[in-house]
């Protein structure tokens, strides 16, 4: 039965039976049941990779249905384990399948990765990301990397024979907030199909050793124009040292509120835009003096009116020393998360010794 | 100097190609500098605490050197799925 169920790839010329054979004693862990773990799983079980590793514990929801082509609508509210676990058997009956009612957190991902060969990165978050790629260095396991952004996609392969892990490319997770997910963002349903399938067609590379693999390489796939755009990068011999696991992946919700330069400050007031400035000493030092344009709301006064400010533009906070304003642009941050909000670094202090 | 944009860049700068004429570019020596500028002009791009560079297709450090007919991608992490 293998032997005709295969036939189209046994007869590949540079595949063949023995990549077949090799795939068939392979063992296969995708993270995450979502938009590329569908595709990822449907492809793998169907080439004929010996075993496959699902974990997730979401549920199928409508939302889910113009990608996640493997669900349907009767499966909506079912767990999407359960539901992937028996579509995928019908599909093949001679994979071994191994399912993890969880998601893959710090307390389980060592134990869970170190059985497979290969572990590929479906997930849609960057704390499982950066643990993934954590295991991975500690265990010695390459991952097959994917990950989207509306029309967009990213792919590679990382931790690859001594190549360069996810940290050599993005040494550290985003502040939360800074990138949007699909939920947010939205996806063009076709598109985690395209990069799930990228993916697929890593992982069996990986696996059997025909082609060349995408590592030290990260391919950029835009949907807009249909192009695909290939960036070298090396490894980082301090990211491909990693002794223990961190103490958290969690990324906590903590805005880093950007600075501006004294120097940036005075380009601004020179130019001929006009700047949002806002000056959050008190009425009297405001009143004794300021900047020219600047417009005096105290910190005290702060949360009662930011209506006063426009959020749809850049917001600049300035105080006396940098201390003020850098409070003050955290609380505007933490009504309006996506709002440019910037402070000025050593406040009047500091652009008054420069530009006096 | 041609920079393409990725990501939630591409969503900030608004376009996925940004021309930059000579006469804006010249004084640019590192893709630090870049950066920066571009920066001034699209302030959003300095929330992105993590962001990585290509200079002509491979991954540069802000220290790299730059010239006017290099092509620039700005490259943010994404976390789709």
């Amino acid at each position: 039965m293998t032997e005709e169920r295969y036939n189209r790839q046994i007869t590949l010329k540079d595949f063949g039976p023995k990549a077949q054979k090799t795939l068939g004693g392979s063992s296969v862990l995708v993270v995450g049941l979502g938009g590329l773990g569908v595709p990822v799983l449907q492809y793998l079980n169907a080439m004929g990779v010996g075993s496959l590793g699902l974990i997730d514990q979401d549920t199928v929801e409508l939302a889910n249905l113009q990608r996640q082509v493997l669900y349907s609508e009767e499966d909506l509210g079912r767990p999407k384990l359960q539901v992937a676990l028996q579509k995928l058997k019908a599909q093949n009956s001679e994979t071994n399948f191994h399912t993890y009612d969880s998601f893959l957190v710090r307390e389980n991902a060592l134990e869970i990765i170190e059985n497979y060969d290969v572990v590929v990165d479906a997930t849609d978050n960057f704390a499982t990301r950066y643990l993934i790629n954590d295991c991975c260095v500690m265990l010695n396991k390459p991952f097959v990397y994917g990950a989207l952004h509306g029309f967009e996609g990213q792919v590679s392969v990382f931790n690859y024979k001594g190549g360069p892990s996810y940290r050599c490319l993005f040494p550290d997770p985003p502040a939360n907030n800074e990138i949007p997910n699909c939920d947010d963002n939205g996806i063009l349903g076709v598109v985690p199909g395209i990069v799930g399938n990228l993916q697929a067609l890593e992982t069996v590379k990986v696996l059997t050793g025909v082609g060349e693999v995408l590592s030290g390489q990260l391919l950029l796939f835009n949907g807009l124009n249909q192009s695909f755009q290939k960036i070298r990068f090396k490894p980082k011999e301090e990211n491909l040292k990693i002794s223990a696991l961190e103490e958290t992946y969690d990324i906590p919700i903590c805005h880093t509120v950007p600075t501006v330069s004294s120097e940036e400050l005075k380009k601004l007031l020179d130019g001929s835009k006009f700047i949002q400035l806002i000056d959050v000493r008190s009425f009297m030092e405001f009143d004794d003096y300021h900047l020219q344009g600047s417009h005096n709301i105290p910190i005290d006064e702060l949360e009662n009116r930011l209506m006063e400010i426009d959020f749809d533009h850049e917001i600049y906070f300035l105080c006396q020393s940098g201390k003020r304003s850098e409070v003050a642009a955290r609380i505007a941050l933490s009504q309006y998360p996506s709002a440019a909000v910037f402070h000025i670094s050593g406040g009047l202090n500091r652009y008054s010794a420069v530009f006096s | 100097m041609t920079v393409l944009l990725f990501g939630i860049t591409k969503d900030i700068v608004g376009s996925s190609t940004l021309s930059l004429p000579v006469s804006s570019t010249s004084r640019l020596r590192t893709v630090g500098e870049l950066k920066d500028y571009l920066s001034s002009t699209y302030p959003r791009l300095r929330n992105l605490s993590s962001l990585a560079v290509a200079v002509n297709n491979s991954y540069a450090e802000d220290s790299d050197k730059i010239d006017n007919f290099d092509e620039i991608a700005l490259i943010p992490p994404v976390s789709g799925g």
